[in-house]
């Protein structure tokens, strides 16, 4: 099964502490340390064991400048087959759908049976794999957190459905699917995953390459655009804890047993 | 000259660190309080790559350069002591003698398993009667027919008894030479050879989730095969041993130097005293300032003793002073980082005090401080 997951280089909150620019536009990326996706990360895992299953090859793509190609090296690293980075500067500042539009420009060079996205990334849209797969005419389902193959054309996937409840599907390929963290524990990278793909030479593919033109995509093409990003403001309705931790949980407990939720 | 890692390098750092943050920092405390050397963890680590990394593909070393060693070692000291010291140990002493000293056939029967993380192997070199001084061993080996017989005690010795144990080197006199000085051979024994027996030391007050034995020859017989390398260089073997050991233990110092560094600047952003986070006190800005400045001057030194070695260039000299520098510093950023704490830094959940208890070995396993200064004192022309 020939297979594409996308990743995306993100800020990683488990090094970092986020805050917002002074500009408030964006969060201040002065000294970020960054990583793949959480969600990127558990479509690729989940891939390489599809493969590892049935045979086949894992191909990683990135949209960003080439400081992205770190992702798709460790994520290689972990066991994807090949790497692919599309990379040109009318992409900067794309909108989802300008995402989707490159991803759709690299997914038709190939001939891949799935694609696979994370369910979100950084900026929380979760958009782009539902915008890929109407681009690419293929059905789609989100919120994927379980894959079986059938046969070589159907998959049965599970779905996360909100208040815990979850969806089986059929679903034909070519498809689209974006995957919810949890669906596998993917791996750790290993020195000699490392050693494997540390001098790999990555393909870039610039818009020129994918004939993508550079009006309909980057922030030229861009039809939703920031206004304003900030620290929302206490609303009434919350209260945050305060004290040790010991008090904070005894508040909690009380607070749990005076709204109904422990007995 | 340049500074920049490689891209695998930066990767190894990266990889590395993570696994630490995720597998090792949420045991490290009950591993330390229960005293308690953990055959999973090592397992995980050598499934990763933590284990043989010097060492060439063929025996499923993973075939890195010093300083990706180094680096793999400083990230998991910068989590804990006791899961570095097993890996340090693991490698310079246990698998580093028979990868540079051993006989193929040696190598083809241990390499693997100890390469792969799934069994450890110890180096028996001190003896209660001697530490420092090498002289003062009494651990012999007496050639009877074809068989070497062994017979004395070796004590502080890492990975030596525990359930992953495939076996140990020892070094042993096997003669008297020329000039009146005991002759050293280094023989090969595995666990289950009679007379041999390894017991572990407990009551320690730091590495407590590393396995440290006490090992007892008693007419413990191994065939002539079991020689590592020839007779009589068993005294080459273990400076030329310990010399690479050192780059490993600077490397604990370093990372557990990082580690405790981390651990004070991050609470001293957080703890409010005086209505400001206690970092804007200059006290406490000035002593993490401190600690900044020497760290990177400490990394400098160490991964340039470990260039050296890569370049095949002498590098004993600076490999005693980054041993001496980092184990001396990682001490002076584990006291400020307590400090910084304040009463918070005395509790075991806080972590700094296993830092701070951790480093006291630096300063004394494999060539105290003392030792090395003797050492830098002769290359400097004293």
């Amino acid at each position: 099964m020939e297979i594409l997951v996308c990743v995306k280089r993100v800020p990683d909150t488990s090094e970092n502490e986020i805050g917002v620019n002074s500009a408030g536009t964006d969060i201040d990326r002065d000294d970020l340390v960054y990583s793949v996706n959480e969600w990127d990360n558990y479509a690729v895992e989940e891939a390489i064991q599809i493969v590892d299953r049935v045979g086949g090859k894992v191909t990683v793509v990135a949209v960003g400048d080439s400081e992205s190609e770190e992702v798709l090296r460790r994520e290689m690293a972990m066991g994807a087959n090949d790497g692919l980075l599309l990379s040109d500067d009318s992409f900067g500042g794309s909108d989802g759908k300008g995402i989707a539009t490159i991803l759709k420009a690299a997914v038709k060079k190939g001939n891949y049976d799935l694609v696979l996205t994370g369910a979100q990334a950084d900026a929380g849209a979760g958009q782009v794999g539902g915008m890929l797969a109407a681009m690419l005419d293929q059905p789609y389902a989100s919120l994927v957190n379980s894959i079986e193959i059938i046969n070589d054309k159907t998959l049965k996937v599970g779905r996360e459905i909100e208040g815990g409840n979850q969806e089986m599907n059929e679903i034909q390929m070519p498809c689209v699917l974006s995957i919810q963290t949890g669906i596998n524990e993917p791996r750790y990278v290993g020195i000699r995953g490392i050693r494997k793909v540390a001098s790999v030479e990555i393909p870039v593919l610039g818009a020129l390459d994918l004939g993508v033109s550079s009006g309909s995509v980057g922030s030229a093409g861009a039809k939703v655009k920031v206004q304003d990003y900030f620290v929302p403001q206490l609303g009434k309705g919350a209260e945050i804890l305060e004290g040790s931790t010991e008090e904070i949980i005894d508040k909690l407990i009380e607070l749990l047993k005076v709204k109904g939720g422990l007995k | 000259m340049n500074f920049d890692l490689t891209t695998e390098q930066k990767m190894i750092r990266r990889e590395v660190r993570k696994f630490a943050e995720n597998e090792i920092a949420p045991v490290a405390l009950e591993l330390d309080e229960k005293e308690e050397f953990s055959a999973e963890l090592t397992r995980k680590m050598g499934e990763i790559g933590l284990f043989g990394m010097f060492v060439s593909e063929e025996y499923d070393g993973q075939a890195l350069d010093y300083i990706s060693y180094i680096i793999a070692v400083e990230e998991v000291a910068r989590i804990d002591g006791s899961q570095a010291a097993t890996i340090a140990a693991g490698n310079s002493l246990g698998i580093g003698p028979i990868n540079y000293f051993g006989t193929k056939e040696q190598k083809k029967k241990y390499l693997p398993q100890l390469c792969r993380g799934e069994k450890l192997w110890g180096f028996g070199l001190t003896e209660p009667t001697a530490g420092s001084d090498a002289g003062g061993s009494k651990t012999t080996a007496v050639k009877e027919g074809k068989e070497w017989v062994i017979n004395g005690s070796k004590i502080f010795i890492t990975n030596a008894a525990c359930e992953l144990t495939l076996g140990v080197t020892v070094q042993a006199i096997t003669g008297r030479r020329a000039n009146g000085k005991p002759e050293y051979t280094c023989f090969l024994v595995e666990k289950d050879t009679p007379g041999f027996k390894a017991v572990p030391m407990h009551k320690k007050m730091m590495w407590r989730a590393s396995n440290t034995a006490e090992l007892y020859f008693d007419n413990v017989r191994v065939p002539e095969e079991n020689i590592l390398g020839k007779v009589g260089d068993g005294f080459h073997q273990m400076l030329q041993t310990l010399d690479g050991g050192r780059l490993s233990i600077g490397a604990m110092g370093l990372g557990g130097a990082q580690g405790a560094f981390d651990l004070a600047l991050k609470y001293a952003k957080s703890r409010e005293q005086f209505g400001q986070p206690i970092s804007k006190f200059q006290a406490i800005g000035f002593k993490l300032a401190d600690c900044a400045v020497e760290i990177e001057c400490a990394r400098n030194l160490l991964y340039k003793a470990c260039w050296l070695r890569n370049e095949k260039r002498s590098f004993e000299k600076e490999a005693a002073m980054a041993k001496l520098y980092c184990s001396e510093l990682m001490g002076r950023v584990a006291n400020h980082a307590v400090q910084i704490h304040g009463g918070y830094g005395l509790m075991k959940e806080y972590n700094v005090e296993r830092f701070y208890r951790d480093q006291k070995l630096l300063d004394i396993g494999e060539g105290t401080s003392e030792v090395q200064r003797i050492v830098i004192s002769r290359y400097i022309g004293c």
